[in-house]
């Protein structure tokens, strides 16, 4: 037995790959995100509807809806209904008890409903939320985070890279080797998508929610189209934040959890060997 | 075979049922529980003093809020709480028109007044067409017109002692009169008006008939409806339980509604 001998593995190469900062705001933003939701989910439960322009109440037109009938729970998207009863509009709570919030209690903060302390949790994370991002911002652009690791390069915009990029992931074929410590063009455009993109809109448009804060900066509303459509591109936001982070785990599953997730919390990071040559 | 096999998956449907139920009951009691800690309550309202501090930092105190065109009225003004106040009183004064309602204003100040609606409406007027925000999230957009409180405060003489002002409220919800207050900065702001009129008609019982607070920079539940008494304090401390307003009370609603 002995003698059959498993072939020699080169060793792996291990490579610092997350510096300090990344790895305290990756977890930070990982706890505060999911406070922000689930307790941004109370709030919407507070209204479940959702309109365009400067106002939106009752009896004007909502191109959202979470409702129930007397049987029945649904999601309206402009004229198209869907059955949802059992998850949205219609549930039952650990008690057995039949509700009829748009969101369900385990979805939300707290289980049971509370607007005011749904507010108390979004608002405190809320400036967790944008104190650490704005930390992160300088540290990455004084750091040299930006410049090194996202920073996309000229060659990287072509077409013909990108539709490699999406190719090889489509087939599952990550890089391997020294390739694999730096950031793919798909890798880039998320990164820097959530980091510059998705979580600064979603500051925004909670700030052009704020009456207090709409009379100091006012030409929010004008960005965004009034309060309302604030209202809606913040939830559009949120939801497209959820669909970055099932992407992102899946992503990580695919490449090696335990090598991926050690990585983000010591930063050293094992290079998956070559591939071999042969076929 | 099927005899084996179907009771054997509903056994593992059953087991990974309860797994998930037992894992997942305690982790939302745990974070009901956690919700329930004095101390975390206390780290969460750090929120609301920094978004005070914050906007007042970053605000001038008399930046106005967004004003309207007549084009951006709502088509319905929607009405929120209390629709109609219970009791015999409020409904001989609504039978009358308001005529016999009066408004006192007490407290800290030089020259307590009692004031008739006629006394409000013979007072300079200001109209603004402004979005009422309910903390629920909704938002309507109307014209109000109304006296500015600082106009009703600066008759009564505010003294140098005086830090807030409460406004109290003919309507009851449950046992208790309903009630706000603001601090001056706000309760001298430009667009805070004592409104009697929505959309170039009376103020609709709704809406808080005979007269209403407009405080254009914060949540609905601060603009009181069916005002009968402005009242000059140096403290909340001793009125209601505290908090500065019945739902700030009741359920930890934020005495400051700027966010």
């Amino acid at each position: 037995m002995d003698e059959i001998a498993a072939p020699i593995s080169p060793p792996t190469k291990r490579v610092y790959r997350h510096r300090l900062p990344t790895r305290i705001w990756h977890w930070l933003n990982a706890v505060t995100l999911l406070i922000l939701l689930m307790s941004g989910l109370m709030i919407f439960n507070a209204h479940p509807r959702l309109y365009w322009g400067q106002y939106g109440a009752n009896a004007d037109h909502a191109w959202f809806a979470i409702g129930s009938t007397p049987q029945t729970g649904f999601v309206r998207i402009g004229e198209t209904r869907i059955e949802t009863t059992g998850v949205l509009g219609r549930w039952t709570d650990t008690k057995g008890v039949e509700q009829t919030w748009a969101f369900p209690g385990w979805a939300t903060i707290p289980t049971t409903y509370s607007l005011a302390d749904g507010r108390r949790w979004h608002l405190f994370f809320a400036w967790v939320l944008s104190i650490a991002l704005t930390l992160y911002m300088l540290w990455a652009l004084l750091g040299g985070h930006l410049a090194k690791d996202l920073h996309i390069r000229r060659g990287e915009w072509s077409p013909r890279h990108i539709w490699q990029d999406i190719k090889d992931h489509a087939r599952l074929r990550f890089p391997r080797g020294e390739a694999a410590a730096r950031y793919n063009i798909l890798q880039k455009f998320s990164y820097i998508g959530v980091i510059f993109v998705l979580l600064p809109l979603m500051i925004l448009t909670g700030l052009t929610m704020s009456p207090g804060f709409n009379a100091t900066v006012p030409w929010l509303l004008d960005l965004f189209g009034g309060r309302q459509s604030a209202r809606s591109v913040h939830f559009i936001a949120a939801w497209a934040l959820v669909l970055f982070f099932l992407v992102h785990i899946v992503m990580v599953l695919l490449a090696g959890p335990v090598n991926e997730i050690r990585s983000m919390v010591t930063g050293w990071f094992r290079l998956p060997p070559e591939r071999d040559a042969a076929p | 075979m099927s005899g084996l096999i179907l009771p054997r998956r509903r056994l593992i449907a059953r087991a990974g049922g309860l797994v998930a139920a037992a894992g997942a009951l305690p982790l939302l009691s745990g974070c009901d529980a956690i919700n329930e800690a004095p101390a975390v309550r206390k780290i969460l309202s750090m929120g609301e003093a920094m978004h005070q501090h914050s906007q007042r930092a970053l605000t001038d105190r008399d930046a106005l809020a967004r004003e309207f065109t007549r084009a951006d009225l709502s088509p319905v003004f929607r009405s929120n709480g209390t629709k109609l106040p219970a009791g015999g009183d409020y409904a001989a004064h609504a039978a009358t028109g308001f005529a016999d309602w009066r408004i006192q204003v007490t407290g800290l100040v030089a020259r307590p007044l009692s004031l008739s609606m006629a006394d409000i409406r013979a007072m300079p007027q200001r109209t603004q067409i402004t979005r009422h925000d309910c903390v629920e999230g909704w938002s309507a957009i109307g014209q109000w017109t109304g006296p500015q409180l600082s106009r009703i405060l600066a008759a009564a003489g505010l003294r140098d002692n005086a830090r807030y002002i409460v406004f109290r409220c003919a309507d009851r919800i449950g046992d208790a009169l309903y009630y706000e207050s603001c601090d001056l900065v706000d309760a001298l702001h430009p667009q805070t008006i004592m409104a009697w009129a929505l959309n170039d008609a009376v103020l609709p019982i709704a809406n808080g008939a005979p007269l209403r607070l407009r405080i254009e920079r914060q949540l609905g539940y601060k603009h009181a409806k069916y005002v009968n008494a402005i009242e000059a304090v140096a403290s909340l401390d001793a009125i209601g339980a505290g908090k500065g307003g019945y739902w700030e009370d009741r359920i930890d609603y934020e005495w400051y509604a700027g966010i």
